[in-house]
């Protein structure tokens, strides 16, 4: 029997809990752990990363065990167990992106930002960081941003500079 | 020109549409399959195609369907492995961003083949806006009766749903893909059994690359057969090639199975040559598991002949000489480029990617990294080089699935062919940390081995 968490700091929404739903029913009867990778996706969509309680939550909607959620969430690079800023910005960092300057790239973003790698800016705004190959290399360097993971392009200082600017003024 | 089978209408206006679609000859391959041949037909043709997998493997895909067990009363299932991931490769995410259908007239024609009422796409969790772009397709199909219950009043029903990773290279393994989508971690399972008996949930499945289940359109509508007329010998039909790195035109280019490399690399139709007016020194011509080589045997195999985008061509030589076609994904280096940075960077890939089950790939792989690392950074000593080789010999076949070997290969490759750019490396320790190596290897056409 698939229900919600009762006593949980973390509220899902109705709108969300009906895309559960939706997503279990992909599955046959008693597969219900395959909506456990779509499912993390859309929690961390709505609260920016995965707490520990919205993971409980998410184990007992599912009838799994909490610690086959935290397996998961510790495996797979895309979910966060932390804070992020409201803007991540992932830059690819493998060989091809490279040839074409990528590392170029995410010093440019650590000096105009000023954190490092995993850290975020004071005003909570953004984070950055690199990681492992994106399946675009025909456009590198490319970047990346979540939840949409909308992509940016044949990046240069200048498009990362204007696209700073943007989300700034954006938020 | 050469001929396309896949990207053929790619430039038609509102082809990633279904009614564009429908009107250039879409969705034909589905009428034809389910209302005048039986399943088994299908994978006739298939296998009369020859096609092999687009996937890196190459194994025969017609043989892998004809593999599947049947046993009464169990579900059976078509997974198509979206995971694309392999560094250099960026062909699934073209064709499925501008031709989505293609791919889902593929997955009916496979799934009645393979007797699946149920698919998956398993789609990396990084391409968001591609999976909004199959659903929608998905959805759009259903609308017009090719998808769902009892198409096109056939009797044969279907349901396909699209599956986000979670980040993580090692889910494009089809075993542990399939744990994936299990909602477990992507550890690969150990084989036998094989997928084809035992796989989603225990059953009978099959899991094939995007491009391959594309593929099955103009197999189906032409005829295995025709299909297997393009191009050379046990290397047929048309292939998409992810070109990138340091070319002039980098993009996905589909070309008839047979090109010459010089060809695809110089040629105005495809890379055009280098960019910035560079010279060529090294490719990887499969995606970063298989060996680099550099420019001299990338256009001649070690006999003197023109070296052809075809399976057997490319690994012409073995890895003494050769390399391998693997997922298409073309890197090209030039001049300016070191080949000691470029493997520590790909032995950092493979070592944030291991999934850690097995020793030697989760201890070897931070090895290789913590020795490049040093003889890039000019702390490196000559028994650095022996010990590199050793590692890699030592993780190689040792493993559970092939990450294991795609770590290794392209370590001992580089070092096979570029010895005296990891020996200049840690003889000129502070110069190496200001200019790269060069050229050298360019008109060498000595090549070096070690083992």
């Amino acid at each position: 029997m698939l229900s919600v968490k009762e006593n949980s700091p973390v509220e899902f929404s109705p709108e969300l809990l009906t895309k559960f739903g939706e997503i279990v029913k992909r599955y046959p009867e008693g597969k219900q752990k395959s909506a456990l990778l779509p499912l993390l996706h859309e929690v961390q969509a709505v609260f920016g990363w995965l707490s520990p309680d919205a993971m409980d939550k998410v184990a007992y909607f599912l009838n799994i065990k909490p610690i086959e959620v935290y397996e998961v969430a510790t495996f797979y690079t895309m979910y966060f167990l932390e804070k992020k800023g409201k803007y991540n910005l992932e830059v690819c960092r493998t060989g091809p992106c490279c040839l074409v300057g990528a590392e170029k790239i995410m010093h440019h973003i650590e000096q105009t930002l000023g954190v490092r790698e995993g850290e975020v800016t004071p005003d909570g705004l953004f984070s950055w960081r690199g990681v492992e190959c994106l399946a675009a290399c025909g456009y590198g360097p490319v970047l990346q941003i979540g939840p949409e993971y909308t992509f940016y392009e044949n990046l240069t200082e200048q498009s990362v500079d204007s696209l700073i600017e943007t989300l700034k003024n954006k938020a | 020109m050469g001929r396309t089978l896949l990207l053929t209408h790619i430039n038609v206006p509102g082809i990633q549409g279904f009614e564009v679609y429908r009107q250039t000859g879409g969705y034909r391959s589905v009428e034809k399959a389910l209302k005048t041949m039986s399943p088994d037909d299908v994978v006739e043709e298939v296998k009369k195609s020859g096609l092999r997998g687009r996937g890196g493997a190459g194994f025969p895909t017609g043989m892998k369907w004809s593999f599947l067990a049947k046993p009464e009363g169990v579900a059976r299932y078509l997974v198509c492995n979206a995971d694309e991931s392999e560094p250099g490769t960026f062909k699934d995410r073209y064709l499925m961003t501008h031709i989505p259908h293609a791919l889902i007239e593929g997955m009916i024609v496979s799934s009645f083949a393979l007797g699946a009422k149920t698919s998956y796409i398993y789609v990396r969790g990084e391409m968001m806006p591609q999976i909004r772009i199959l659903e929608k397709a998905i959805a759009e199909a259903k609308n017009a009766g090719f998808l769902g219950d009892n198409i096109l009043g056939t009797g044969y029903s279907l349901e396909i749903y699209v599956q986000p990773g979670g980040g993580a290279y090692i889910c494009g393994e089809e075993t542990a893909l399939l744990e994936s989508l299990e909602g477990k971690r992507g550890n690969p399972r150990i084989k036998p059994p094989f997928p084809a008996v035992a796989g989603l949930y225990g059953c009978p499945t099959v899991v094939n690359n995007v491009e391959s289940i594309a593929a099955t359109v103009p197999i189906i509508n032409d005829g295995g057969e025709e299909y297997a007329k393009i191009g050379i010998e046990r290397s047929t039909g048309t292939k998409l090639i992810s070109a990138g790195g340091n070319v002039k035109r980098p993009g996905v280019y589909e070309i008839e199975l047979g090109v010459p490399v010089e060809e695809f690399i110089y040629s105005d139709e495809y890379c055009g040559g280098i960019a910035n007016g560079k010279k060529l020194k090294a490719v990887v011509a499969g995606g970063s598991s298989v060996p680099i080589l550099p420019a001299n045997l990338i256009l001649k195999t070690a006999s003197g002949a023109p070296r052809l985008m075809t399976y057997e061509s490319l690994a012409d030589g073995g890895f003494q000489t050769g390399t391998m076609m693997g997922s298409g994904g073309f890197i090209a280096f030039d001049e300016d480029q070191c080949v000691v940075r470029n493997t520590w960077n790909f032995t950092r890939f493979y070592r944030h990617e291991s999934c850690g089950q097995c020793s030697p790939c989760r201890e070897g792989t931070g090895w290789m990294e913590k020795i490049l690392y040093k003889i890039e950074h000019g702390l490196g000593t000559q028994s650095d080089i022996d010990l590199l080789w050793d590692v890699q010999k030592n993780i190689e076949g040792n493993t559970i699935c092939p990450l294991g070997d795609a770590a290794a290969w392209p370590v001992a490759a580089a070092i096979r062919h570029f010895r005296d750019e990891f020996e200049w490396h840690i003889q000129n320790p502070s110069e190496s940390q200001t200019r790269n190596f060069g050229l050298a290897h360019y008109a060498d056409p000595l090549v070096q081995t070690v083992d």
